[in-house]
């Protein structure tokens, strides 16, 4: 392996990924009942097309929003719409759903056509079958990915980089598909690099995959302009500006967007999903979830349907070994953990993460014993216990001072913190507060 | 099945060091010189260490409870500082001066400020500025010589100003801790052995011992080259620079601000040695950086990724 591309700070957590790094992703039965929300994405929550007692079929577009910003969702079984109401979603909200009950048959909709071959597709074509698939980060972020692909005429790219660090412990999900659906990953990246007109593209990977390093070296041994990056294995290595500063040596400016530099970065399942899209015609129906941790039966990676609930997918994987601490959507470090497991899988759910009721208790915190761990840990080279301190005083000026909102969240202050103190949480109180109040000034 | 399930704020996971073990951490490192001020002083040492941290937790204990405060001697750091205070008092001081210096340096300068993290001094020093400000015969007569036996208070340093006469002990006395001086500050093979494995352990960071020894020898290179060695290994320095200077509370976050405070420290260290009144100024030049310490931490901060850096670097 060659040069190996890294950041300054971070954390080395234990990585857990043993679990399931090395299972085969395996396809899901369909549920019963899958949940829909109509908003999975960060943008304007969807219409319904449908309504209760209509027959859908896999892959039919059930809602839809006239926004730029937003994308549609697809049913992911056939069978008939029984409700459409509130339900919780893993982001914490309740988000109007619509909610199928499957005829066991997985009819598959009419619209659904391959998108034929990428050289007789405009880059027209590409945004359109992008956005109409529904694709949104994958990676957890969940931005529709047709409007990152549309950058301003005055911020020109001319790099993309494809986002397969996956530094969340636990999670194998990029890894396996990287491992085990390259020609995907190389598919999407050509769509995509044709959609935004660049001819540069790197597929970004940590060296604790060497496999999907060097499946992905041959995938595009013949590929003009795609180059396999191998990432040190180090936390927040997958953070879109770690990645861009890392492999470009490029900065993105304070509150900046990576564009502002020329670059878009994009997870590679959602990379991987639009190749499917391509070759396929399926829309985002289905995604690859980790499902995890000390109190899972058999740990597995599976390729699940949208709105498949938490507890359908634990039960896949065998139920729970023992009484569960903490379900979390996505990884440990900024994974959400759930209040029931009666949640959908959405677009954005890379992780399904099972700790056990000792993993789940939430430490005690004490003095800051002014270590500077915190200040070695950050990314982003703020000085959290500062912030931290501020937050917990409400003094939000001082916190804004020391930067607060340049805080990504990543939660390596509150990891190496041997005072417990919850850095990140107190940080992400002041960062809202800074934020709401410079709407209200506004 | 219902169940009930814990939720909190990301992350969910955290690291293995707690204060705790990096408290424990300090205290193994300081066993080794601990062991041989034993084995160099005798009983005495081991009744003056033994008084020292026995003192510090019973206080630290004692604040708390006062001041309705959760109790944190489990966390260990009340042992270092008793452990560190008695390393600053000569081996034939009385048991009674070690009991008094650590409950002061507890409750005085620890825990009237808030406990762990919130002292603006490093309470072992400010425990021995306060003893020699109020009883200097015990602090500084009473050096046990350990070859002869005799007490006497010519450590190597105050021969080397003059403000006490004998004949300098060899280097390589002064290495193994073969000579006259506090409990603590005789063996700098053995103390040197404590700091590198704190250094290794990431206890603490290389930055401050190096700049600081570095500051000194410099300057006694400069001023009388044939004084090295002296200025080195003796005055405590070694224990100074690895084990005081490096506090987490009274030692600035940022590695630039480390840098500041240990060149100040080594400057006002061969200030005090070659102009002041005391030959060995360690303890005092620690004490003054570490009032310097919380502007330091206000002004020498790390540069926010972004913030005002424009566009393309490369």
């Amino acid at each position: 392996m060659s040069t190996k591309f890294t950041f300054k700070g971070g954390i080395h957590p234990p990585q857990s990924k043993s679990l399931t790094e090395n299972v085969p992703i395996e396809e899901a039965p369909a549920p019963d009942i899958v949940v829909i929300p109509l908003s999975q994405h960060i943008g304007a929550p969807c219409d319904p097309l449908v309504a209760v007692g209509d027959s859908v079929k896999v892959g039919q577009k059930i809602g839809e929003s006239k926004a730029f910003v937003s994308v549609p969702v697809h049913a992911s079984v056939s069978g008939t719409v029984k409700k459409i109401e509130e339900r919780y979603v893993p982001g914490g909200a309740k988000v109007n759903s619509i909610i199928i009950e499957s005829d066991g048959k997985l009819e598959v909709h009419e619209s659904v056509k391959p998108k034929g071959n990428l050289e007789d597709l405009t880059k027209e074509d590409i945004l359109s079958i992008i956005k109409e698939a529904g694709m949104a980060g994958m990676g957890g972020a969940t931005f529709p990915t047709h409007v990152k692909l549309s950058p301003p005429e005055d911020k020109p790219i001319d790099t993309l980089l494809v986002n397969g660090a996956e530094c969340e412990p636990y999670l194998t999900t990029d890894h396996r598909v990287m491992v085990e659906k390259p020609e995907l990953v190389v598919l999407g990246t050509k769509a995509i690099m044709k959609a935004l007109g660049v001819n540069k593209a790197y597929i970004c990977i940590e060296d604790n995959k060497p496999d999907a390093i060097e499946r992905l070296r041959k995938e595009t041994e013949n590929e003009e302009g795609i180059e396999v990056a191998p990432m040190v294995t180090k936390y927040p290595q997958g953070d879109e500006k770690r990645i861009i500063h890392a492999v470009t040596g490029r900065v993105v400016p304070s509150g900046g967007l990576p564009m502002e530099v020329g670059c878009v970065v994009d997870n590679v399942g959602t990379v991987a999903t639009i190749g499917n899209v391509i070759k396929t015609g399926m829309p985002c129906i289905q995604r690859v979830v980790t499902v995890t941790g000390s109190a899972v039966e058999n740990p597995k990676n599976l390729y699940l349907r949208i709105g498949t609930s938490f507890r359908d997918a634990i039960e896949m994987c065998g139920g729970y070994k023992e009484e569960p601490g903490k379900i979390i959507n996505g990884g440990p470090m900024m994974g959400i953990a759930q209040h029931t497991d009666e949640v959908p899988v959405i677009k954005g759910t890379s992780g399904i993460l099972v700790l056990n009721r000792e993993e789940a208790k939430v430490p005690e915190d004490s003095n800051c014993i002014l270590c500077g761990r915190c200040v070695d840990a950050c990314p982003v080279y703020l000085m959290p216990f500062k912030i931290s301190r501020f937050s917990k005083l409400k003094n939000f000026d001082g916190a804004d001072e020391y930067h607060a909102t340049d805080c990504i969240e990543c939660g390596s202050c509150s990891y190496v913190c041997p005072a417990r103190i919850p850095l990140k949480e107190r940080i992400s109180v002041a960062k809202k507060e800074i934020l709401t109040r410079r709407k209200k000034a506004k | 099945m219902e169940i009930k399930l814990i939720g909190s704020s990301s992350p969910h996971i955290r690291g293995d060091e707690t204060t705790q073990t990096l408290m424990l951490d300090v205290i193994i490192a300081l066993i080794p010189a601990l062991a041989a001020s034993i084995f160099y002083f005798g009983f005495n040492a081991a009744v003056l260490i033994l008084a020292a941290v026995i003192s510090a937790v019973v206080t630290e204990y004692l604040c708390q409870r006062f001041m309705n405060r959760p109790i944190t001697i489990t966390d260990l750091s009340a042992v270092v500082t008793g452990i560190l205070l008695a390393f600053n008092l000569p081996a034939q001081a009385p048991w009674w001066i070690a009991v008094i210096g650590s409950a002061f340096a507890i409750a005085i300068v620890k825990q009237i400020f808030g406990g762990i993290g919130f002292n603006f001094l490093n309470p072992a020093l400010a425990g021995r500025a306060f003893l020699m400000a109020s009883w200097s015969s015990h602090m500084t007569g009473g050096m046990v010589d350990p070859v002869t036996d005799a007490v006497s208070s010519a450590t190597p340093l105050a021969i080397i100003k003059g403000t006490a006469s004998g004949q300098l002990p060899s280097i390589w006395d002064m290495f193994i801790g073969n000579v006259p001086g506090v409990i603590g500050e005789t063996s700098s093979i053995l103390l040197l052995i404590g700091g590198i494995y704190l250094i290794y352990r990431g206890t603490i960071k290389w930055i401050i011992p190096v700049f600081y020894i570095g500051t000194v020898a410099i300057i006694a290179l400069i001023t009388d080259a044939s004084t090295l060695p002296y200025h080195i290994l003796g005055g405590g320095l070694i224990l100074g620079a690895f084990f005081m200077a490096t506090d987490y509370a009274t030692s600035p976050v940022t590695n630039k601000g480390k840098v500041i405070v240990a060149v100040g420290a080594g400057i006002l260290t061969m200030l005090i040695r070659k102009i002041g009144g005391y030959p060995e100024g360690v303890s005092y030049s620690i004490l003054l950086m570490n009032i310097l310490t919380p502007m330091i931490d206000k002004y020498v901060r790390p540069r926010v990724f972004g913030v005002a850096t424009g566009g393309k670097k490369k």
